[in-house]
């Protein structure tokens, strides 16, 4: 690495040296996820825009307020997301780990950590479930907004039909997420890694992996706190 | 990878310092939000902690991009070829945030009816959800 970064660019384009210094399929996870960061970037700036140009807003902390299995009008905004944020960010950090231990081709650590990440995963996309559930039954859906503005005004259907969007395609990413971490957690028991000499694949997942928890820093702030 | 050895200890130290800082910014986050709740609706104050809020979250992003996604490690070619496209948000944010608060505007100026909707507060839609809310009480009850 360090090697790499001496040489001079000219040198360093005209061939026989990895210009980024990473393998083919890390770069093109990097591209991707550039592409996908423009897609969510579209979809919360469409956000943004069209809660700037309307006069009120359902307020977050009324709509969000509930918690399972807590009674009825139990008012606890913020309070159930922000359980969410942890577990992701938590799964993040088990993603390093499994990452840091595939560097050292520490398979055991690799596993372990792979499955705290699964679980991580799977508890967030069940958080998100019950939420969602919780809100159709209050009457939110797409095209269906039961919430009020701030200010006591009528609200339009804007509100939840961003919100189901952009969390929903979010959550699919979480989804296919624990389906790569999952692929990669039997590869690793089967030994492929092993086999190849070097666990790169748990990166590249990780990457996507990390960049569902960077989408979620997004989403989270953006419908919830502000 | 001459440099695993002595790279192995400090790699987990960065691990446990990012996800140490990535907490504390979310708790700080989470106080703010809890401290916007009963804030004025209109007033700067709101606005201020909005902005500290927006910050907050890129300073996250930072992180996460940085060490989790580790391409503060990388070259400065890979650097930039992810980076430098990731500017076009700065003009992609702000022209359509501010074309939308001009929609807006131009609205509240020309579009009574636009107007008026805003300053109707809904009662009967309050009702409605506590009827609701009554229904749904006698439905668990029937159970």
């Amino acid at each position: 690495m360090s090697t790499a970064t001496t040489v001079t660019p000219a040198k360093m384009w005209s061939g026989g040296k990895s210009p980024f210094n990473v393998e083919y399929g890390k770069l093109m996870m990097w591209y991707f996820l550039m592409s996908d960061a423009f897609t969510f970037g579209a979809f919360l700036i469409s956000y943004g825009t069209i809660r700037f140009s309307t006069n009120g807003w359902p307020n977050p902390n009324e709509v969000f307020k509930s918690f399972p299995f807590a009674p009825e009008g139990v008012n606890a905004p913020l309070v159930f997301v922000s359980i969410m944020t942890f577990i992701l960010i938590i799964s993040s950090v088990t993603m390093v780990l499994a990452v840091h231990a595939g560097h050292n081709m520490d398979k055991k650590k690799v596993t372990t950590n792979l499955i705290w990440t699964i679980i991580g995963g799977i508890a967030f996309l069940s958080c998100q479930a019950w939420e969602w559930n919780h809100l159709h039954h209050e009457g939110a859906w797409w095209g269906s907004n039961p919430f009020l503005n701030h200010d006591g005004t009528a609200s339009s259907t804007n509100f939840t039909n961003y919100f189901f969007t952009i969390t929903g395609f979010h959550g699919f990413h979480v989804f296919s997420g624990v389906i790569i971490n999952i692929i990669m957690l039997i590869m690793t028991l089967m030994d492929k890694f092993e086999q190849r000499g070097h666990y790169l694949m748990i990166e590249k997942a990780g990457l996507y992996w990390h960049f569902v928890d960077l989408v979620w820093v997004f989403v989270f702030t953006c419908f919830y706190l502000i | 990878m001459e440099h695993t050895a002595e790279h192995k200890d400090g790699a987990i130290k960065e691990i446990v310092k990012v996800t140490i800082i990535l907490s504390i910014l979310t708790v700080i986050e989470l106080i703010l939000g809890f401290w916007m709740i009963d804030m004025a609706l209109d007033s700067g104050l709101r606005l201020a902690v909005k902005g500290t809020i927006v910050i907050l979250m890129m300073a996250k992003a930072f992180y996460i991009v940085g060490y989790f996604m580790h391409l503060k490690h990388e070259i400065k070619n890979l650097i930039m070829t992810i980076v430098v496209p990731l500017c076009l948000f700065i003009w992609f944010i702000i022209a359509f945030l501010y074309d939308g608060n001009s929609f807006r505007d131009l609205r509240n100026t020309y579009d009574p009816y636009f107007k008026e909707q805003s300053t109707i507060k809904v009662e009967k839609k309050e009702e409605g959800k506590a009827a609701k809310h009554d229904e749904k009480k006698t439905e668990e009850k029937k159970h």
